[in-house]
């Protein structure tokens, strides 16, 4: 547990542009300067906030947090799902978009799958790749009706998260189904229970988070997608193909939907048509503004979702080990969420302060 | 330069001065009932300043829309180089070597100085970005053009509204613009900023590699930069002179003058 966070931190103080010219001599120079270049680092604050939960839950019951059962728990099943999902509306957000669907891909991916395989005889590997497929056409779609046809996506993805609910529940006739069994090994790699694939979710989640964190920081894709949502009309005139990013970025976006979707089904071996919904929508966009991005847009960070995952994560699961019981759980988690942003934004104004000053 | 140049009649065939880098001959562009640009013909020569003034309306924003490549004429033509050309869009206008700095500046403020110098034309190794590279060239070019700036790592929100300006120009220059287009690069600007801004034009203008055509309201600036200038009134160049040849006095007059006849004429038709 504490290994990741920390080696997390280490990515993360070593990203800084140009790196810490440390001229001094002395080691207490080389260790403010080190602290300057980490505390210039975007995702500085929120990281100090992860550490002061995962710090405080560790405290209060170590035995049962600080445990691998609970390791699993907390990053293979509730974080990587939130971090996977995350990337994609980091992306959509800082080009100035936003998916409201992206739960409901996950709802429908895996059913497209399920079908294939019970009704089609799709190959399982295939089925597998046929529902990750649907979550990269159904981006395709929402960005067709926002790009082309010219809808804010707040309202297009609305509607069609509306009709890919609507589709799960027809096909499924509102019933859940197991994954049938000679398909099962087929996702082994997407992760399900018991050692070593529980940790698979988390594998993924990291690598992606990685991958994508070098699309956005260092090539031409990250790049317009900044320029996208900072300055649309500059953009344009610059000759970038910001509809051709948009396009992308929300298949992107409807790729980690679809992901977690399949992934889920697989580790809950249920294909289940109400699953998903609004609410892995609302924790991955509450991930990217915790971890630093606008909502306005023109900029975020990839790795700040990550550390906002870690944080919902833990509030979610740390709440659950210290025995709080379910009803008045919301009002603890709402006001954890309230208190982590604004922990977060107080801080970013003091690192900005310093900047200037 | 010849300042007479003001109507020319039948230009089609005849060849081109020899200096000569952009002429724009009876263009005209209307949107809907609105006529922007009634018959308009510009000349521009190598390493020229050329001021563009005319009262809010009288259409030099819509002639540098036409010259970039933004839009497209209803009639007239363009000789780029001795050459006719039809600029079909802002990239193909700027692969022709015309280039525009626009008043709201096409910088992203969220991105660095050198990603914004770079923007859409970015050094690559494979799929990841060079920014080692675009860093030193950028650097190297923006001291070469004496912009000065704290560091080409800083965001470009972090830079004054003059330093922005100075950036856009030279990422003008640095993508090889020969004919330069400036709209209103003057405008909401400190004194201290002007002078940088003046300064960094009359450094181009003393390297003659690149034509400049700047539009802008305050005529005392526009004469002691330009070499020429030209006014423009209800979509018509009603003014062709070399700045040495006329005044602010001169300008105000004119511009005065017309507004009066204007609001007389407005006036008798109440």
């Amino acid at each position: 547990m504490s290994d990741t966070v920390e080696s997390v931190g280490k990515v993360v103080g070593g990203t800084g542009p140009g790196g810490g010219n440390g001229r001094g001599n002395g080691a207490r120079q080389l260790l403010v300067s080190s602290f300057g270049v980490f505390a210039r680092q975007r995702e500085a604050t929120v990281l100090v906030v992860t550490v002061a939960l995962l710090l405080y839950f560790a405290v209060s019951d170590a035995s049962s947090f600080v445990s691998q059962v609970n390791a699993v728990d907390l990053l293979s099943e509730i974080m990587a799902p939130i971090a996977i999902i995350a990337i994609g509306e980091v992306l959509l957000l800082i080009c100035g978009e936003i998916d409201i669907s992206v739960g409901f891909i996950y709802t429908f991916a895996p059913i497209v799958m399920y079908v294939a395989i019970t009704d089609y005889h799709v190959p399982s590997v295939l089925a597998v790749l046929l529902g990750l497929l649907t979550g990269v056409a159904a981006g395709w779609v929402n960005g067709f009706i926002v790009v082309t046809l010219r809808v804010p996506s707040f309202i297009a993805t609305i509607g069609t998260g509306f009709a890919l609910d609507g589709l799960a529940l027809t096909i499924m006739h509102a019933e859940p189904e197991g994954i049938p069994p000679p398909s099962v090994s087929a996702g082994k790699w997407l992760g399900i229970p018991g050692n070593p694939w529980q940790w698979a979710p988390l594998v993924w989640a990291v690598v992606l988070v990685i991958v994508f964190h070098v699309v956005l920081t260092r090539t031409r894709w990250g790049l317009y997608t900044i320029s996208a949502g900072s300055n649309l009309l500059g953009a344009r005139e610059a000759g970038i193909n910001v509809g051709r990013i948009k396009y992308g970025n929300f298949m992107i976006c409807g790729f980690m939907g679809a992901l977690v979707g399949v992934q889920t089904a697989f580790y809950t071996n249920n294909v289940d048509p109400s699953a998903g919904g609004y609410l892995p929508m609302f924790y991955a966009v509450i991930a990217a503004v915790i971890g630093g991005t606008a909502m306005l847009g023109g900029s975020g960070t990839i790795l700040g979702a990550f550390l906002g995952a870690v944080v919902l994560a833990t509030l979610t699961d740390g709440f659950d080990i210290i025995g709080i019981s379910a009803n008045p759980l919301p009002i603890i988690f709402g006001g954890a969420i309230l208190v982590a942003m604004v922990a977060n934004v107080q801080l970013a104004r003091l690192r900005q302060a310093g900047r200037t000053l | 330069m010849t300042a007479q140049h003001q109507f020319p009649q039948a230009t089609g065939g005849a060849g081109p001065a020899p200096d000569e880098v952009l002429r724009a001959e009876h263009i005209s562009k209307r949107f809907g009932a609105v006529t922007a640009l009634v018959d308009v013909t510009v000349r521009l020569s190598r390493g020229e300043v050329l001021g563009l003034i005319g009262d809010n309306g009288a259409g030099k924003s819509t002639l540098l829309k036409i010259f970039c490549g933004f839009q497209q004429p209803d009639s007239g033509r363009i000789v780029l180089n001795g050459e006719e050309v039809t600029l079909k869009s802002v990239m193909h206008a700027r692969s022709l070597g015309i280039d525009v700095v626009y008043q709201d500046l096409a910088l992203v403020n969220e991105l660095s100085v050198y990603h914004n110098m770079f923007l859409n034309r970015e050094e690559v190794r494979g799929p990841l970005l060079s920014n080692r590279l675009m860093r030193r060239i950028a650097r190297d070019h923006l001291d070469e053009m004496g912009v000065h700036i704290p560091s080409v790592n800083v965001p470009v929100a972090s830079l004054s509204g003059g330093q922005r300006q100075a950036i856009a120009v030279a990422r003008a220059v640095f993508g090889n613009a020969k004919v330069l287009l400036l709209d209103e690069p003057l405008a909401a600007m400190g004194a201290k900023e002007v002078a940088m801004i003046l300064d960094l034009i009359k450094d181009l203008k003393r390297r003659g590699d690149v034509s400049i055509i700047i539009i802008a309201h305050n005529y005392g600036q526009v004469l002691e930069i330009c070499d020429r200038v030209n006014l423009l009134q209800h979509g018509e160049i009603t003014l062709d002179k070399l700045s040495q040849d006329t005044s602010v006095q001169e300008l105000n007059d004119i511009v005065v003058a017309e507004y009066r006849r204007a609001l007389e004429e407005r006036q008798r038709s109440a």
